[in-house]
């Protein structure tokens, strides 16, 4: 009987509810976990990779972390083909404002163009709504380093720690206990590996299966993206003593089905 | 306003945390005086100030657009712009009317203070959408009498006395050797606290 209310993004149902939207989140709810924490001096983001081919050439491309500006980085979960028109939305009005203002843009008001963007396809031209949620990490001179999660309603809010994807609400229960206002980005960052090695079946933790990036500021003052290498991550989860090096994760990935997944 | 565009004077000195600001008054049309008592400016935010001269309409109509889109700049982000970020913006607006089939002919001096770091800014911007930060400024002829004046009296660091002083070196230059008579300013300081008008 709801279905009648599905098809169509620009129509409520009934109940009041927007199925479509609510459908973009079910599929984001299969992605990859991603989590994000914000630490006094800086912005951690670590995201599980879905695609896990031997054959997959993974050298250039990154799937779940990215750049947006110099100083504001995103993580993603859901249809990475839409993440890739989104993202490249966000860096056009980042670089739009620098155009004009001669500043870079605060934070929220680039996660606020994202979302007006992703409202609009929930309430006209009868479009399928943008099947991502974004995880964004940015620092400017009003409120320093700051952590923002937005979902395909075009909904966003601000966060000190925050997950999306598969397990995101175990993993937010534990964020929720281990989380401490005055963590610096290195317990930050060991905290993650820590609540990543929790949800995600620890024989496949190994750094071929991460995405790891931090936000922090120089010693002049500026700020600092850094997507880890896998040499770098295997380093970390060494640290934290949930090292598995990367050949030993195969036998649980490559049951026959192919593992490159549309929904990242 | 006046029939030669250099004929209406601008000032600004940058002070200690403030940003002293003058205008003359006169409005001018050919050989007429108009009007006396104009204040040749508008506020772009509570701590910038934005004067502006050149031909009639275009002046006004510019700066009061200007002005309409910072104040909503500061009402829908909840905080106002940076007296760098109006100036660019500013002078992003002047350059891509530059290129119009009838650009518009004005020229600026924007004078604010950096709320975050308490530093004062001056902007000098011209039709031809120029934009440089200066310690001191003048817009139409009486730069040409006047930036010298500045140039042996300023220092950094003056204290508002000081800065009083120098204006009215400048003023009394106009009123000794340039040709039109521009008898009333409107003097103005601009510091964290807003924009008020003072008499020197």
């Amino acid at each position: 009987m709801a279905r009648r209310y599905d098809s169509r993004t620009t129509i409520f149902s009934p109940e009041g509810r927007l199925y479509q939207v609510e459908y973009a989140m079910e599929a984001i709810s299969h992605a990859g976990t991603t989590l994000g924490i914000l630490a006094t001096d800086g912005v951690v983001l670590v995201a599980e990779k879905k695609s896990s081919s031997k054959l997959l050439e993974q050298l250039a491309s990154s799937e779940k972390i990215y750049q947006l500006t110099d100083h504001a980085c995103c993580a993603v979960a859901g249809y990475t083909s839409d993440a890739n028109t989104l993202v490249g939305h966000s860096r056009l009005e980042a670089q739009k404002y620098l155009y004009t203002y001669g500043e870079n843009i605060p934070v929220e008001q680039l996660v606020q163009k994202l979302c007006d963007l992703k409202q609009g396809y929930t309430q006209y031209g009868g479009l399928r709504p943008f099947g991502v949620s974004f995880l964004y990490a940015g620092h400017d001179d009003d409120h320093g380093f700051q952590l923002y999660h937005s979902d395909p309603s075009g909904n966003y809010s601000g966060w000190k720690a925050t997950c999306i994807g598969a397990s995101a609400s175990n993993a937010q229960g534990i964020l929720k206990q281990d989380y401490t206002e005055d963590m610096d980005l290195k317990q930050a960052k060991s905290l993650a590996i820590k609540v990543l090695n929790k949800i995600m079946d620890t024989t496949t933790l190994g750094s071929d299966k991460l995405e790891f990036a931090t936000l922090h500021l120089s010693s002049s003052g500026k700020v600092v993206y850094k997507l880890y290498k896998p040499e770098e991550i295997e380093a970390l989860l060494k640290e934290e003593g949930v090292n598995n090096p990367a050949g030993t994760a195969a036998p649980t990935a490559a049951t026959g089905a192919p593992t490159t997944n549309t929904v990242v | 306003m006046a029939l030669l565009p250099g004929m209406q004077a601008l000032f600004g000195i940058v002070g200690k945390d403030f940003v002293l600001t003058a205008s003359d008054t006169t409005m001018a049309r050919s050989i007429v005086v108009m009007k006396q008592g104009e204040d040749k400016s508008r506020d772009l935010t509570p701590t910038t100030q934005m004067l502006y001269s050149g031909e009639a309409g275009d002046t006004v109509q510019f700066a009061e657009y200007v002005q309409r889109n910072c104040r909503l700049y500061g009402i829908q982000n909840g905080v106002s712009l940076s007296p760098r970020a109006a100036a660019s913006y500013v002078r992003r607006e002047l350059a891509t009317s530059l290129r119009t089939r009838n650009p518009y002919h004005v020229s600026l001096l924007i004078a604010g203070v950096d709320t975050k770091t308490n530093t004062p800014e001056l902007y000098w911007l011209d039709h031809m959408a120029s934009s440089v930060k200066m310690n001191f400024a003048a817009q139409g002829h009486a730069a040409y009498f006047c930036m010298s004046t500045m140039d042996r009296y300023w220092v950094p660091d003056l204290n508002i006395e000081q800065a009083k002083s120098l204006m009215r070196k400048c003023i009394e230059e106009l009123r000794v050797r340039y040709i039109a008579s521009l008898t009333k300013f409107t003097v103005k300081i601009v510091d964290k606290d807003g924009i008020r008008e003072i008499s020197l």
